[in-house]
């Protein structure tokens, strides 16, 4: 029904009947001119990130990357000063060792969540899942303070725990708001059939709602990818500069000191966006519905 | 290295034992129960490890965020009120006023480009490929963002090549003197809101998008038989239609300026008259080492979200009480 109603609007011509076929072409020129001129100017600063990544410190000195489609002589030797040299490397295995446990953790807790929320019924229940819509906007930097103090206190800073819990508790509130909709949306038949057959609350969990919630729960965790992925003050308080530092942190100390040159910050920016770059475009669908998902319908 | 991934491990393991660490021994433990007390005990059981994190992560620390704002700078006496004096004294206006800027400017900008994209798109054919070109940079962190738009913003003195995107435009198109796009305090501070916006687009655009397509076609089509032109259609019928999504998407971005700190960090971290908020919390932490100002600069964002916050739960329990 929403899909036809859209179809049928696309076969629709678009100008209107009154305009002249000269103003309606003219406006359609128009039209594609400035689609066309907004994604140029999107994608442009984008272009012009990874033309540098293959152009030498003494060619970017001299000239803007443009001149690489005049005169293209590329090097290499950006990315590996990046991995090698300015600690890059290492910065992507511990962007993976954050990330990974904090995505799995968000949709575990989620789901969880969203599980009692939606598939049972108790005093409450209201009053908990709006705190949930509340908590959303809260600004992180609320939780900085007493957060360091309780870690510090157990001595776990210089560790990923933090990072993996903090990160969590952030976006659990968000992730239980997503998944609720679809959740309360499962079939009751479905449910109180397989309880009649005795099959306990864990097992509808993992066996009926689960199962059943695949696209939803692919699209809490791409979101959460790009949250935990993309994050820098979390992480630049508790895991530091140093060793630990994920991606986020290690190009912002590289961009703030100037440390290895222009070009070789450039590559090690390319090497942290190429991930969610290729999740983005690969698994657009789920991206969109996990975007539309928390942001339009409650 | 191998202790990283010995952490890993650690994770993959210890994050589900958490998660399930009380609801399988607690569904266990109440098998022995009636029906009754059953179903009454239940969500709770399931509810405690989602209370347990959030309490932790979030409620905790918005107490005692309030209650640290309230004491001096390790947090060991009461001081009053002072912390926020100080924070609307004069050391913090520039500040202050910087974010107000942000806050007007940063939203109603997104806003109205992403609501023009969103209307062009809706009647091109190639939308998902133009959608795509929109949403990369919000793939991207802000840093990488900031590192981009720095060199874009490039400034290199006059006569000497210009190496940054946008100046060797306007000097070649003008003929003028190259801008110092960062440091010309005039300019500086819309330099920076719009890498935020360069950044922020697509997700806009997205619920901006679903927003126009939602509109029925019955009601344009009606418009324009009564001889309404495009402008007319757009200021009767699609801006009131569009208008609840529209403050979802001023709300959420004005919510983002309030805490913007990644972008301002890496390309000027705060200087020539840019700091911000959340910048300006990070240098009283950790080079004022002051958790007093740090707190109360957090408790001012607290308040300034506080509308927002309600307006939402507002709007939820408005769609049906859920």
């Amino acid at each position: 029904m929403m899909m036809s109603a859209i179809e049928s609007r696309r076969a629709m011509p678009v100008a209107a009947p009154s305009t002249s076929r000269l103003g309606g072409r003219l406006k359609r020129i128009a039209l594609h001119g400035a689609v066309l001129l907004l994604c140029v100017v999107w994608f442009t600063p984008v272009l012009s990130l990874f033309v540098t990544t293959f152009r030498s410190e003494s060619d970017s000195s001299l000239t803007g990357w443009w001149h690489a489609f005049v005169e293209w002589r590329p090097v290499l030797s950006n990315y590996v000063e990046a991995i090698y040299l300015a600690g890059v490397g290492r910065s992507v295995v511990n962007s993976i060792v954050l990330t990974i446990p904090t995505v799995l953790g968000t949709v575990l807790f989620s789901a969880i969540g969203a599980f009692a929320l939606a598939r049972m019924r108790f005093r409450g229940r209201i009053a908990v899942f709006l705190a949930m819509v509340g908590f959303q906007v809260l600004p992180p930097q609320l939780v900085l303070v007493p957060m360091l103090k309780f870690f510090l206190a157990l001595g776990l800073t210089g560790t990923f725990i933090p990072v993996w819990i903090i990160e969590m508790g952030l976006t659990v509130p968000f992730g239980i708001f997503l998944l609720y909709g679809f959740f309360a949306s499962i079939p009751s038949d479905l449910v109180e059939a397989a309880r009649i057959d005795g099959a306990s609350e864990p097992r509808i969990f993992f066996q009926i709602i689960l199962p059943l919630s695949g696209a939803v729960l692919a699209s809490l965790a791409i979101l959460q990818f790009m949250i935990a992925w993309n994050h820098l003050l979390i992480p630049l308080i508790f895991l530091g500069s140093g060793s630990l530092s994920p991606l986020t942190v290690q190009v912002a100390s590289l961009a703030q000191t100037n440390a290895g040159g222009l070009n070789t910050l450039t590559a090690a920016t390319f090497i942290s966006v190429v991930v969610p770059l290729v999740l983005i475009v690969s698994l657009q669908k789920y991206f969109v519905r996990g975007v539309l998902g928390g942001a339009v319908k409650g | 290295m191998s202790s990283q991934i010995l952490q890993l491990f650690l994770g993959l393991l210890a994050v589900p034992a958490m998660a399930f660490a009380i609801i399988l021994p607690g569904e266990l433990a109440i098998r022995r129960f009636s029906q009754k007390r059953q179903s009454s005990l239940r969500p709770w059981i399931w509810l405690s490890p989602v209370l347990a994190l959030v309490g932790l992560v979030i409620a905790y620390p918005l107490v005692a965020s309030i209650v640290l704002s309230f004491r001096d700078a390790s947090g060991s006496n009461w001081v009053g009120f002072r912390n926020f004096v100080w924070a609307f004294g004069t050391a913090m206006r520039p500040v202050l006023f910087n974010n107000v800027l942000w806050i007007v400017v940063f939203p109603l900008l997104t806003a109205m480009l992403a609501l023009s994209a969103a209307i062009m798109l809706d009647r091109v054919k190639y939308e998902r490929i133009a959608r795509t070109f929109l949403i990369l940079p919000t793939a991207m962190s802000f840093v990488a963002g900031a590192v981009i738009w720095k060199m874009m913003y490039t400034y290199a003195p006059p006569l000497q090549p210009q190496t940054g995107t946008l100046n060797a435009i306007w000097t070649a198109v003008t003929g003028k003197m190259p801008i110092a796009w960062l440091i010309d305090r005039s300019i500086n501070n819309y330099a920076l809101i719009f890498v935020a916006v360069w950044m922020s687009i697509g997700v806009s655009t997205l619920i901006l998008s679903a927003g126009v397509k939602n509109i029925p076609r019955e009601l344009v089509e009606a418009a324009k038989i009564d001889g309404a032109g495009e402008w007319a259609v757009f200021r009767f019928v699609t801006l009131p239609s569009l208008w609840p999504t529209i403050l979802v998407v001023l709300t959420t971005q004005a919510i983002f300026s309030l805490k913007v700190f990644d972008i301002v960090y890496v390309m000027t971290n705060g200087s020539f008259g840019t700091d911000v908020i959340a910048n300006k919390m990070y240098s009283e932490l950790f080079v004022r080492q002051n958790l007093g100002t740090a707190s109360a600069i957090a408790v001012l964002l607290l308040i300034l979200a506080s509308p927002v916050i309600f307006m939402n739960i507002k709007q939820i329990r408005s769609e049906g009480g859920e």
